[in-house]
């Protein structure tokens, strides 16, 4: 099968692979029909997450069609069309037990701290993702559901991470009605988060990034207000003024380890990699939230410290809310609401791109060229 | 009016924002959204039909972070360890807890060498690495790749990335270089 490979940094190929084969009875092998490129590939791309090999395919967003099954599988067959969270998760440990999808502890041999993750390096688990013609999918009766036929594949794939981050970013802030929400970053999740803002009561959304294509789709897509932060001095200030000098009631971020706006934590977190990432966008949602306020932290960080501005949270009595999304706690209200169609996910793909191309896909990705916001990547798109 | 109890105003009411935007307030109760509460003890709900899942087999000794006190029951089984990257990421996991910044250090430098073991290794196959077709550069010409850069704040970060890239071509072009003219000199002698 054709597979996308990682060669090192900012270097990957496509490859001829072995077709994964059943290692456990649950296990299921999906012929991929349609994949993303999420932002959070790009940490693995740029190096930035321990423990990714030279050989791994990358890719957590991925819909398909059951062509396999192990032997104790029963809620899937052979041709169902099924959309995976990017969670790997038994759905029987202390922790699925508990609806904590994200944590589980019978998937990841690698670590405790992290879940399973398809094709997001050994630190997730060292399996590979679906950025390829086929994939083994762990706990078929577990994870993945059949996709509903009004369902389109572009707005399924969406929802096994983006859209499911997104909204579980808007959760995590604990919003009321009439909160003033100020979300760092423009790319799919922020876009998401946003947009679910709303359907939480927000009275006020508010997106922060310095890319002027991306703050144009906040404004368009999320309704939100926007905020380019290369055009004020200092974007904590101008965020309280623009709040009538209290700050945001909660804030996003949305944004993760390779934040830019500040030389010092840009080189050292997300090129030089001494600390698990660059929490500017994190540092920043801390101070522009008021007292007594919530942070969402929805941007990915890896395993090692950041210089993270903890007395600030701590003086200012700040809630701090994290997690990996459990995508698939997400799915039955996120359905209704796509079905009352309050928005379409898919009106954010920017690019599809055929497997065969993929360097030069995640290439336009990471250097966000050419309007991109969110590529998706086609199996046997030739 | 921070100074004051009174909430800044809002410039618009809910009846305005639930007019102007689809779904506004559709989740609207704090208490009724897919997450909350955070925790719910719910076995038997998730399709899992075991209390423990069965095993998978261990075809080779695969690593585990020290905090576990066994191998999970399921693992992922690509890229096994091999060469001196191998070795580097199988001490990692031997010594260091997750706990401890040494894991994930030597965990990230073990990446660096297997980039430059794979790309040395790659010229003995017909399938050799090629930074140019590998990073995608070739998409630039399609891509508008001055009007997408201009007046961005990150391109001047961006300079790093050639060095990020280059850096194994480079060190592995000087260790070739340093082993051929050893060669030569006790061919010479």
């Amino acid at each position: 099968m054709r597979a996308m490979v990682y060669r090192g940094p900012y270097k990957i190929r496509v490859e001829e692979k072995d077709v994964p084969r059943i290692e456990h009875p649950n296990d299921a092998i999906i012929r991929v029909t349609l994949a993303a490129i999420c932002g959070s590939d790009l940490h693995l791309y740029h190096g930035l997450l321990p423990d990714t090999r030279v050989g791994h395919t990358f890719g957590h967003e991925f819909v398909g069609i059951v062509h396999e099954v192990g032997p104790s599988v029963q809620n899937l067959k052979v041709g169902d069309r099924v959309m995976v969270p990017f969670n790997i998760f038994c759905g029987s440990c202390f922790f699925c037990a508990r609806g904590l999808y994200s944590n589980c502890h019978n998937v990841n041999a690698n670590a405790t701290a992290v879940g399973g993750i398809y094709g997001y390096s050994h630190t997730a688990g060292g399996y590979d993702g679906g950025q390829s013609e086929f994939v083994r999918v762990p706990f078929a009766d577990v994870g993945p559901s059949v996709i509903p036929d009004w369902l389109a594949d572009e707005d399924a794939v969406l929802c096994t991470d983006a859209l499911a981050t997104g909204y579980f970013g808007a959760q995590l802030a604990d919003i009321v009605e009439g909160d003033v929400v100020v979300v760092f970053g423009a790319g799919p999740v922020g876009l998401f988060a946003a947009r679910s803002a709303w359907l939480m009561g927000a009275g006020r959304v508010i997106v922060v990034d310095h890319l002027e294509y991306r703050l144009a789709k906040a404004r368009e897509f999320a309704h939100a207000e926007t905020l380019n932060f290369t055009e004020y001095q200092d974007i904590v200030v101008e965020m309280k003024r623009t709040t009538g000098w209290l700050g945001a009631d909660r804030a996003i971020d949305a944004v993760g380890a390779e934040a830019d706006g500040n030389l010092l934590q840009h080189l050292t977190g997300a090129k030089l990699k001494l600390q698990g990432g660059s929490p500017i966008a994190l540092n920043w949602a801390i101070d522009s939230v008021r007292k007594g306020g919530t942070v969402s932290v929805m941007g990915a960080y890896g395993p090692i410290f950041s210089a993270v501005k903890f007395g600030d949270a701590v003086n200012k009595g700040l809630t701090l809310r994290m997690n990996q999304a459990p995508v698939k706690r997400q799915w039955p209200r996120l359905f209704e609401h796509l079905q009352n169609g309050y928005f379409k996910p898919s009106d954010i793909v920017t690019h599809r791109i055929p497997l065969e191309h993929i360097a030069e896909g995640y290439h336009i990705f990471s250097n966000k060229l050419d309007g991109c916001i969110k590529p998706l990547v086609v199996p046997n798109a030739g | 009016m921070t100074y004051t109890s009174a909430k800044p105003p809002l410039p618009e009411t809910p009846e305005q924002l639930r007019a102007r935007i689809p779904g506004w307030g559709a989740d609207l109760d704090p208490r009724d959204r897919p997450s909350v509460p955070r925790e719910v003890f719910s076995p038997g709900t998730t399709g899992a039909h075991w209390d423990l899942p069965e095993q998978q087999p261990e075809l080779w000794p695969r690593e585990r972070s020290i905090e576990h006190s066994r191998l999970t029951p399921v693992f992922g089984t690509a890229q096994p360890p091999k060469a001196l990257s191998g070795v580097l990421r199988k001490y990692a996991y031997r010594r260091f807890s997750e706990g401890r910044a040494a894991h994930w250090l030597i965990l990230i430098a073990a990446d660096r060498v297997d980039a430059v073991e794979s790309h040395l290794a790659s010229f003995a196959t017909l399938h050799p690495d090629n930074p140019i077709t590998e990073t995608g550069v070739l998409a630039e010409p399609g891509a508008h790749p001055i009007a997408s850069r201009r007046g961005r704040v990150d391109i001047r970060h961006q300079t790093l990335d050639p060095v990020i890239v280059a850096g194994p071509w480079v060190v592995g072009g000087w260790l070739a270089f340093r082993v051929a003219r050893g060669v030569a000199r006790r061919l010479r002698a």
